[in-house]
């Protein structure tokens, strides 16, 4: 026992000790990581984020330079308060609130005290930032914009959220990142690779010389530049004719689903969202819920799309086999049924279906309608059926485009209607749901959804998921989604009865008076009735004018739709502004300039601002 | 003298392990201290180069011990002793105040300080007092003999302030205890420390209502065999008394700076900035070196000096940083084998001075290499001792290589007369 004693507790000690630096070293190593190492300072260098230019090369965006002043709220020091708060052009209290927040967030991880300095502020804030311990400026790239227009498609950046720095760990607190449009959906090829330096700090908190020589330090690495498929041109046009109105213009290439134009309307200048008036303006616009300058009206507006669905009515009566061509179809001043009319304009009757289109013949297209759902054994079946046909032309749902906004629109199904009427108990007939027939009723399409379904129709049965990347400079190339075509449920015999229909309407239809010399357009006007809740009433405003179109008739270079809310009659400002946008693509010159000055000149605010008055109005007029 | 016969008798196994830690030793003082300010390796403005120096002198040191005949030290162990005392003493009247203790008589430059060659003196006088033919450890006359010769340097020590070099007298109840001292003195010590560390976790009253539940316990379990009340009523009442006195010295006595030490390791205030920065800093130098360590001189908490008494009672922090786990079990081995095999050698002695002075470097050893590394990794409060042949520092040095040599040199004329 006396001789086994101390050795034991040699031993013991031994294994105590193993124990311990076990725990410490392998089990717990937990301040392993150099982020984490109190002894290591990271210091990021920021890419230049990558160029946006448009379909013919034009430079649409850059970036500039731009300064933020940085803190880190553990080494903040005792400083004179009054001098920074002067040279950083803020109050005091604004001061403190900003390093409270900071210490909030995070006392070692650094902060934004200011963000977006221009150079001018900061050659005079630099030189004096070593009196302010903890704080300092931080290098970045902010975007250039090169034109005033195209802010819904360019979108923005701005500084990430804690919710985005807790999902993805590559963003650190005042960083920017793609918030809108193309910066948010082709963020990660934009953005490029931050560089990262790790500087060895002693215990006084001093840099002393780069940890391990750099080996672990990269360089920053550029964002690649891209290349969308917009014509600048097209869209600082489209800009100029909707002055003053709102809605918007999607023109699509047929033969690639390209996006041409999307330009929605009132819109803002995208410089507003740089630098340090970025907040107070960004809050002016963001307030805005009248004229709604950031709401994309072209995809996320869901409108009821008037007389272009009737086209898709005709392509599926044929397609369903309930309809010929040469079926003709009385109108009695509209469609009548029980004792109810869906009235009508006055025209020849009766009409078979190319002279229906040409003259947006009510009752025409209820009474296809009406067979194409009579078809089937039940209403249930029949509307059921007749979505199928619908959604083939990508209606009804997302169109899986590339842009990070959209909405599905709506194409009724038997459900929401049996819904509605309450069936079994109440029994309902296609007549319930005769406003279809005329695309009015429960139908809703975006501005983007009506340009596709054109491009389908242009195309003579199919077509391509519009995109707005043509191409990414560098490695990557663009998605395979956006090279195959989607076929639409309708054989390509079916549409050119339509197409000739359409042209029809821009012959001696409808359409008649945007005719422009050497150009064969087809296109199809749209006048659709909407409401809206004044006081808890509801109260119809004046119809919304539509106008969807592809030209030239034979190989189709352009797809377009074109929605003006509050237009009155489609022809008269939808049809024009597609006429003169088709004009501007194909030609490059406008001939047509009588038209082009009624609509520079013409503007909607007047009626925009009816509903607002509080006194009665009177609408169509 | 030095006949070629004596010398290969020497245990090389503790020499070899000597050197290896001496070695380790000196490349992490060169790796804590290194500096750009370094003019060259024999700058002897560097921590390192200094302690390159003391490492050759205690070369020569070796050969002079090993040189001097074995039967001296035993013959003149009274002398070292009183010599060591008078120098203890001496200090009160010459020594230098160097970070708030007068433990140092300063030479120029350099500094030496008596405590640390004060430990083998009173080795070889307690070894010699113990191995007379007239002492008997059972009787208590000599127990209180021996204790006085151990407790003088310590109460010579205590003041300067150093209580942690005084504390190291403690380790020689262990060679005491193998020469008969009754196994009730350890068990005392041991239980006293119990008491002592519960009374500072939870109270003394704590301590009071666990001790009356344990002798209630006690007594029920035993209660066939008829024990006597008042027995487990006296027990329990002394454990109480000394809870309560253990409780009025630490508040009323020790200085705040101990009771602060205590309570950081008793998990009772954290405060990461303040007084628990040492251990704390040291914890994350050695978590930082996970399984194999981040490498010689690339250590980022031992560049940054974010430890302090890096070189000196801190070193083990670098082994564990830079060495990661391996390393840090490796120079733990080396220390366990070598105090191991001074036991296993101290066993072997033909000599009742050989064994009991090898016990005693044994235990000399054990106690630093303890209380040293349960500091650095956080697991026993803030004792400032040096971790042998590793921390930075001539007289430790020096001392422990006396220490240890004059046990190789007796330990190697028991082989050659064997």
């Amino acid at each position: 026992m006396r001789k086994i004693v101390l050795i034991g507790l040699v031993l013991l000690s031994g294994v105590l000790f193993t124990a311990r630096l076990f725990y410490l070293q392998v089990y717990d190593a937990s301040p392993d990581s150099l982020s984490q190492n109190s002894a290591i300072k990271v210091m990021y260098d920021y890419p230049q984020r990558g160029y946006m230019f448009d379909r013919n090369g034009t430079l649409l965006v850059s970036n500039q330079p731009s300064y933020d002043v940085m803190v880190i709220p553990k080494d903040v020091k005792p400083l004179d308060t009054l001098e920074f708060c002067g040279l950083l052009k803020i109050t005091k209290e604004e001061f403190k609130e900003i390093l409270h927040k900071a210490r909030v967030y995070s006392p070692r991880l650094p902060s934004v005290v200011l963000p977006q300095l221009n150079k001018a502020d900061y050659a005079s804030l630099s030189e004096k930032m070593y009196k302010y311990e903890g704080f300092y400026i931080q290098r970045r790239s902010l975007r250039e914009y090169q034109v005033d227009h195209s802010a819904n498609v360019m979108g923005y950046i701005a500084e990430v959220n804690n919710a985005i720095i807790d999902k993805n760990p590559y963003y650190q607190m005042g960083e920017l990142i793609g918030t809108a449009g193309v910066e948010k959906e082709y963020e990660d090829v934009l953005r490029g690779i931050k560089g990262v330096k790790y500087i060895q700090k002693d215990r006084f908190n001093r840099d002393i010389g780069p940890y391990k020589e750099g080996v672990f330090d990269t360089l920053p690495e550029r964002g690649n530049d891209i290349q969308l498929t917009i014509d600048a041109t097209l869209q600082k046009y489209g800009q100029e004719l909707m002055v003053n109105k709102r809605g918007g213009i999607v023109a699509l290439e047929p033969a690639t689903g390209e996006i041409l134009a999307l330009i929605t309307a009132p819109s803002y200048d995208p410089s507003l969202l740089v630098g340090r008036e970025r907040s107070k303006n960004f809050t002016k616009l963001w307030y805005d819920t009248l004229a709604k300058p950031l709401y994309d009206r072209v995809l996320m507006g869901e409108y009821p799309p008037g007389s272009p669905f009737k086209t898709l009515i005709a392509l599926i009566g044929l397609k369903e086999n309930v309809v010929t061509t040469e079926d003709a179809f009385s109108c009695y001043g509209g469609y009548r049924y029980g004792n109810r009319t869906l009235g009508c304009h006055s025209h020849p009757s009766p009409l078979p279906m190319i002279g229906g289109i040409a003259n947006s013949c009510n009752a025409y297209f209820c009474n296809v309608y009406k067979r194409v759902i009579d078809k089937f054994p039940t209403p249930q079946e029949g509307i059921d059926a007749w979505r199928s046909d619908l959604m083939s032309f990508g209606l009804g749902d997302f169109l899986g485009y590339d842009l990070p906004s959209g909405k599905k629109g709506n194409i009724p199904t038997s459900k929401y209607y049996n819904k509605i009427h309450k069936f079994p108990e109440h029994k309902w007939s296609s007549l319930a749901t005769i406003s279809n027939a005329i695309g009015q009723g429960e139908v809703l399409l975006t501005p983007m959804q009506m340009a596709n379904f054109t491009a389908a129709i242009a195309n003579r049965g199919y077509y391509y998921t519009p995109h707005i990347i043509k191409n990414i400079i560098g490695p990557d190339t663009i998605p395979k989604k956006f090279t195959e075509k989607h076929f639409t449920a309708v054989e390509e015999k079916d549409f050119y009865p339509v197409v000739e229909g359409m042209h029809q309407v821009y012959q001696r239809g409808t359409a008649s008076s945007i005719q422009i010399p050497g150009i064969e357009m087809c296109g199809k006007t749209g006048t659709a009735e909407n409401f809206t809740r004044i006081g808890g009433k509801r109260v119809q405003l004046t119809d919304h004018s539509i106008f969807v179109a592809f030209a030239p008739m034979d190989n189709p270079k352009i797809a377009i739709a074109v929605f003006v809310e509050n237009g009155y009659w489609g022809s008269r400002w939808a049809g024009r502004i597609a006429g003169l946008m088709i004009e501007k693509y194909l030609k490059g010159e406008i001939t047509r300039t009588d038209m082009e000055k009624y609509v520079l000149e013409g503007s909607l605010e007047a009626e925009y601002a009816k509903p607002y008055s509080g006194q009665p109005f009177s609408i169509n007029r | 003298m030095i006949g070629n016969k004596n010398f290969v008798r020497f245990d090389w196994l503790i020499i070899f392990l000597y050197i290896a830690l001496v070695v380790i030793g000196w490349m992490n003082i060169y790796s804590a201290s290194l500096s750009d300010s370094a003019k060259g390796f024999f700058d002897f403005e560097q921590i390192y180069a200094r302690q390159f120096l003391f490492i050759c002198l205690s070369v020569v040191l070796i050969i002079f011990l090993l040189a001097i005949e074995s039967k001296f030290y035993e013959r003149f162990a009274s002398v070292f002793y009183i010599v060591s005392l008078i120098s203890l003493l001496g200090l009160f009247v010459f020594g230098e105040n160097i970070n708030g203790a007068t433990s140092w008589y300063s030479f120029g430059p350099f500094g030496l300080q008596p405590s640390e060659f004060a430990k083998a003196a009173t080795a070889l006088a307690l070894a010699k007092y113990v191995s007379d033919i007239q002492t008997d450890m059972k009787e208590f006359k000599n127990q209180l003999v021996a204790f006085l010769i151990l407790a003088l340097p310590a109460l010579f020590i205590i003041p300067q302030p150093d209580p942690g070099s005084a504390l190291i007298y403690a380790a020689f109840v262990f060679p005491l205890y193998r020469e008969g001292l009754h196994g009730v003195y350890l068990l005392l010590g041991l239980f006293a420390t119990v008491l002592f560390v519960s009374t500072l976790a939870f109270g003394a009253v704590g301590v009071a209502i666990g001790v009356l539940l344990l002798a209630g316990i006690m007594f029920y379990r035993n209660r066939k065999k008829r024990p006597n009340f008042i027995k487990y009523l006296l027990i329990a009442i002394g454990c109480i008394a000394f809870a309560f006195s253990v409780s009025f010295i630490f508040n009323n006595v020790f200085d705040q700076r101990h009771r602060d030490r205590f309570n950081i390791v008793l998990g009772k205030e954290v405060d990461a900035r303040g007084i628990g920065y040492n251990t704390n800093q040291s914890e994350i130098a050695i978590s930082n070196g996970g399984w194999l360590g981040k490498g010689w001189t690339q250590g980022t908490q031992t560049k940054g000096n974010f430890v302090p008494e890096q070189h000196t009672d801190y070193i083990f922090s670098t082994v564990g940083e830079e060495w990661g786990f391996l390393g840090s079990m490796i120079v733990v081995l080396l220390f366990v084998g070598l105090i191991v095999r001074i036991i296993f050698r101290a066993e072997k002695q033909k000599t009742q001075f050989g064994r009991v002075y090898g016990y005693s470097v044994a235990a000399i050893l054990f106690l630093h290499f303890f209380v040293n590394i349960g500091m650095v990794t956080g697991i026993f409060p803030t004792v400032g001792i040096p971790l042998p042949f590793f921390s930075y520092g001539g007289s430790a040095l020096w001392g422990f290589t006396i220490l240890l040599f004059i046990f190789i040199k007796l330990d190697g004329a028991n082989y050659h007369h064997g």
